[in-house]
């Protein structure tokens, strides 16, 4: 293939990839309600966006969702990688098993799955259902991530530190904890996009009390296209462009 | 300290996925062999009714269907994704980075509002309909959206960095020097590209055609967005029998076979890529 040709081809692909999104955005801005042509540039869509009350509640319920499910994700699932790349034990083969499994499963398994357990357990669907559904989905990409960090430790750091004295809780704190806050951080960023973002397995387990941003949008986006939604997923867009824009700040970070 | 530093997180782990991984899975294959009934969730009676009833011709045709359009979604993916993840790995290493980071930004972003994207894209009055209008390509809008061909453009959309991210991690480690070799040999561009990059990057194209194939009979809200009938998806199917005809147990059965269907093209990768799977490789 000739150079000319191959970046065409990169290009199209790319203008395949973003002209919906643009679209979306600059006509977040266009002073009509159903028309494409241009009628001027106006921030009502905005402002109407900031004065739906219910649109915050299911904004803030995301938020709130998303920041519980990360935190507990995080924890489990950095105490599972360290266990993994540190100790031999029985079940090992059978955790890593598990764990490949629950990332390629689809989406909609997964949620039904849960759905059956949750109905037959009792447990009424709510923040606690969709909290649990999360936090499994995200803990095995946690442990990836933090697991590929941890195999570049020197193991010699544990010897050096047992031989200073240090206890496990320490050598935890004081060694592990700093050597692999950058994956903690990729990992949480990811964790929350997970959470933030997941549409399929949110939609089986979530009930009419507690109403999180992404199942608001799939029913608003139902009763057609309109412009306070254009404006709403602009502003999503652009969270999303913040948090991979502090995603690679870590990165480098990480490098230097 | 060690130990109890040790069995709590592999405890607190453990325990996590096995009640919410596995048993809940376990669940689902149990009720899918449970008998139906309005009233409750299920009546407690073993039964085979439920995979039966999926070889009736009405679900057997949505299985059809689903199937077809996974398969050209696929197909397609495959198609624009190869060439794409192929130029990539060949670029500098600086652009290569760039190049992806350009490929997965919009895939950050909610799936529900790329789809939304794409409606407004498609609608009668949308940016497609206008620009062919005012080209004077067409006369009078086309009907886009509602249509199959809508959910199949907005599943490529949705699925195709899943077909182009295996390909390029198998190509960019490539040996480049096999390319040479063959050169040297003789062969032409398109012998090398028929008889050595293609075969070599088999286990990529598996990967990547599994995780777009399963996703596109699943998406269920793709379809109920851009789509015109009912149950156009294996997703829809499931996604009826859960929330409007309250059939539980056929829903699960749904939902088995589906796993069976990804275990097959896991069992088809892992011959294939002719190791266990690595671990790392894993996302």
């Amino acid at each position: 293939m000739k150079r000319p040709f191959r970046s065409l081809y990169l290009a199209l692909i790319y203008l395949f990839l973003y002209i919906p999104i643009g679209t979306l955005i600059v006509y977040s801005f266009n002073n009509a309600v159903f028309s494409m042509l241009w009628h001027g540039f106006t921030l009502n869509w905005y402002a109407q966006v900031l004065q739906d009350s219910n649109l915050w509640i299911a904004v803030w319920h995301s938020l709130y969702l998303a920041i519980s499910a990360t935190t507990t994700a995080l924890f489990i699932g950095t105490l599972a990688a360290i266990s993994l790349y540190r100790y031999q034990f029985r079940g090992k083969n059978m955790l890593q098993g598990l764990l490949f499994v629950i990332i390629i499963t689809p989406d909609i398994v997964m949620g039904i799955a849960l759905l059956i357990l949750f109905s037959l357990s009792g447990l009424s669907l709510g923040f606690w259902s969709l909290y649990i559904a999360h936090v499994t989905f995200c803990i095995p990409f946690v442990v990836v991530i933090v697991y590929s960090r941890a195999k570049s430790i020197d193991p010699n750091i544990f010897a050096a530190a047992s031989d200073l004295g240090a206890s496990e809780l320490q050598t935890f704190w004081h060694i592990i904890v700093p050597i692999l806050l950058p994956a903690l951080i990729s990992g949480a960023l990811l964790c929350f996009a997970l959470s933030f973002d997941d549409i399929v397995i949110s939609y089986f387990v979530s009930g009419p009390g507690f109403e999180i941003l992404p199942i608001k949008i799939f029913s608003l986006a139902r009763l057609g296209v309109n412009v306070e939604l254009n404006a709403l997923c602009s502003l999503l867009f652009g969270l999303t462009l913040i948090l991979v824009c502090l995603s690679q700040w870590v990165t480098r970070q990480k490098k230097t | 300290m060690t130990n109890k530093f040790q069995y709590f997180s592999v405890g607190l782990i453990t325990t996590w996925l096995c009640i919410f991984g596995l048993l809940s899975f376990l669940v689902m294959v149990v009720m899918s062999f449970l008998q139906h009934d309005p009233d409750h969730i299920a009546l407690w009676h073993f039964t085979l009714q439920n995979y039966e009833d999926l070889f009736n011709p009405i679900f057997f045709k949505i299985f059809l269907k689903s199937f077809y359009i996974a398969f050209m979604v696929t197909a397609a993916c495959l198609l624009l994704g190869y060439p794409f993840a192929y130029i990539i790995s060949r670029l500098p290493e600086r652009l290569q980075n760039t190049a992806l980071l350009l490929l997965l930004l919009p895939f950050w972003t909610s799936s529900i509002v790329r789809t939304y994207a794409m409606m407004s894209i498609l609608k009668t009055k949308g940016l497609l309909n206008t620009a062919l209008l005012s080209m004077g390509i067409i006369h009078e809008p086309l009907q886009l959206l509602f249509t199959n061909t809508a959910v199949g453009i907005g599943l490529i959309y949705n699925l195709l960095p899943f077909m182009i991210l295996p390909i390029y991690v198998n190509l960019e480690r490539f040996d480049i020097s096999l390319i040479e070799a063959a050169k040297d040999l003789g062969a032409k561009y398109t012998t090398i590209f028929r008889k050595v990059i293609i075969p070599l990057s088999v286990p990529g194209i598996v990967g990547g055609c599994t995780l777009v194939f399963l996703p596109a009979m699943t998406l269920f809200f793709i379809s109920d967005l851009l789509g015109g009938a009912k149950a156009l998806l294996l997703g829809n199917l499931i996604e009826d029998q859960f929330l409007m005809a309250n059939n539980w147990p056929r829903g699960a059965a749904t939902s088995v076979l589906l796993t069976v269907i990804m275990a097959i093209g896991l069992l088809i990768y892992w011959f294939k890529s002719n190791k266990r799977i690595n671990y790392e490789a894993a996302i």
